[in-house]
């Protein structure tokens, strides 16, 4: 089944175009990821998704139209976004940023089991669970922003660059992390990424993105061996 | 030494009334970076209010608790018709809007209760305690204050709707990518604002006389309080508070013509803070990449 279908995607910021008339659509319980330089897009696709931006043309998620919800509405849905920067609550402790992920659900003990369903997954999290969230490295930053998006219980997961600005084996360990939250709770992402190499791993469906268009896309393995892609984006 | 406990201790209940406005004050500027000129004028507002309901019901308490809770509708609906649709405005307009707020709380209240001075009574009982070193009512402000900001406290600390408010405050984007209304948050933290303001200025107003301009002094020392403590601290708006109203009343004392020099000393200490530790006692500093 489909669970978000793009259709002829326009952005603007003020006067200015980012996205051209993009589509594209995600099937419920696959990973999907969007490729493409600084620039490309990315960032302001999943912006779109959350009504963060202003659009035109039509984002449907489980066969309802979005466009005209608030960012807010668009969460209480179901969809998850982990922002470009990881969007950390600083001078808030992990355990309330955990917390607020979880903000439009009601049931305290669901909430109190999924935090430490989160821990699971992320131990290091549970050994800082009192700090203060801005006093965490980048890599933990990280963990703690796809934990936040957890305590949700997404139906999609809007993931931004989850490896920017991280040394490679940390890079490695949330990958790693994420391809079991996909096994385990059959989630659904949406998955941005300048690293192309590593997002292809993980990824069933990719679409690349150049300056607002997407100029190719189809099965995560195809992508890999394009010749062009793999000189431009894969590096050999 | 009687004479300096008892200044101390009258600083602690006026300086209570401060710790209230320098906490609503800094409740907005937290969630929004802007200083809400009007807050003191607002409190004022209230206090009539109160007074108004005392003329009627009789009964002091019951008139200051439906003062507090129309403080706390007012407060968000000023935020929601007055306050938003110039929330992406350039500063100077949104201060402009502050000011307006302010004169016109002013001259409504000269307008419906005239600028004579009415009195209101305490909250407490004349004879409660039988001690030279301090009244029944400041020993109530004191009391009473402390467990305001206690409620207050326990309120952002340990609700979600608490977390939320300080979520939007700090990370207003994140806040909504996990659902929260970050316009209901700031409406919210509005009300909240004014129903603290409200409770200061009954507190106040046995001290200083009800009348239009009675929160202008207070406002301002409320502001200095505020900034001793560190705009970006709610506890250190509430200590700075405190420790103006205290060392307000030792400069009265003990400083030749100090009893003279009541703003003049609010305004010295503005200045000073500004200078030599802009972040206050407790705040930090921030620094913004440009």
């Amino acid at each position: 089944m489909k669970l978000l279908e793009v259709k002829g995607l326009k952005a603007f910021y003020r006067q200015t175009q980012a996205l051209f008339g993009v589509d594209f659509e995600l099937e419920e319980g696959s990973i999907t990821t969007i490729l493409g330089a600084n620039g490309a897009g990315k960032t302001t696709t999943l912006r779109s998704i959350s009504r963060m931006v202003r659009t035109e043309g039509e984002i449907k998620f489980d066969g309802q139209d979005i466009t005209g919800l608030s960012t807010e509405k668009v969460a209480a849905l179901g969809i998850a976004h982990v922002p470009e920067g990881r969007g950390t609550f600083v001078r808030q402790s992990v355990e309330e940023n955990l917390q607020l992920g979880a903000y439009t659900r009601k049931s305290k003990n669901e909430v109190a089991k999924d935090i430490e369903r989160v821990y699971t997954y992320f131990p290091r999290l549970m050994e800082r669970r009192q700090q203060q969230a801005g006093t965490l490295s980048g890599g933990e930053q990280q963990m703690l922003a796809i934990g936040r998006a957890l305590m949700l219980r997404p139906r999609l997961m809007l993931l931004d660059e989850p490896s920017f600005g991280l040394a490679p084996l940390i890079v490695q360990e949330i990958y790693e992390i994420m391809a079991r939250i996909r096994d385990q709770e059959k989630a659904s992402m949406l998955l941005v990424e300048q690293n192309a190499n590593i997002a292809l791993n993980l990824a069933d469906q990719a679409y690349l993105l150049e300056t607002g268009n997407v100029v190719m896309s189809g099965e995560s393995e195809i992508l890999r061996n394009d010749e062009n892609v793999r000189k431009v984006y894969l590096g050999y | 030494m009687d004479l300096f406990l008892q200044l101390t201790l009258a600083g602690l209940a006026i300086g209570s009334v401060y710790a209230c406005v320098a906490l609503a004050v800094v409740m907005i500027y937290q969630a929004t970076d802007h200083f809400n000129f009007a807050q003191g004028e607002m409190a004022m507002f209230s206090t009539f209010v109160a007074w108004a309901l005392y003329q009627t019901t009789g009964s002091i308490w019951l008139s200051f608790l439906i003062a507090v809770a129309l403080s706390f509708i007012a407060g968000i609906i000023i935020e929601r018709v007055i306050v938003k649709p110039v929330e992406n405005a350039p500063i100077f307009n949104q201060i402009i809007v502050f000011i307006g707020l302010l004169m016109i709380f002013n001259n409504l209240a000269g307008w419906f209760w005239e600028h004579t001075t009415k009195t209101l009574p305490s909250l407490f009982p004349e004879h409660g305690i039988d001690s030279t070193l301090i009244s029944t009512h400041n020993l109530g402000v004191i009391l009473f204050t402390l467990l305001i900001l206690g409620i207050t406290f326990c309120f952002f600390k340990f609700t979600k709707v608490g977390l939320a408010m300080r979520a939007a405050a700090a990370n207003p984007d994140s806040a909504r990518l996990v659902g929260v209304s970050v316009g209901w948050m700031l409406a919210l933290g509005w009300g909240l604002a004014s129903a603290i303001g409200a409770i200061g200025g009954v507190l106040v107003a046995p001290i200083v006389f009800l009348e239009p301009n009675m929160m202008s002094g207070v406002l301002l020392y409320g502001f200095a309080g505020a900034l001793l403590g560190g705009v970006n601290s709610p506890g250190g708006a509430v200590a700075g508070g405190l420790m103006v109203g205290v060392l307000e009343n030792w400069a009265r004392q003990y400083v030749p013509g100090g009893s003279e020099l009541g703003l003049t000393f609010a305004l010295v200490l503005i200045v000073g803070v500004l200078m030599f530790k802009p972040a206050g006692l407790f705040g930090r500093v921030i620094i913004k990449r440009v």
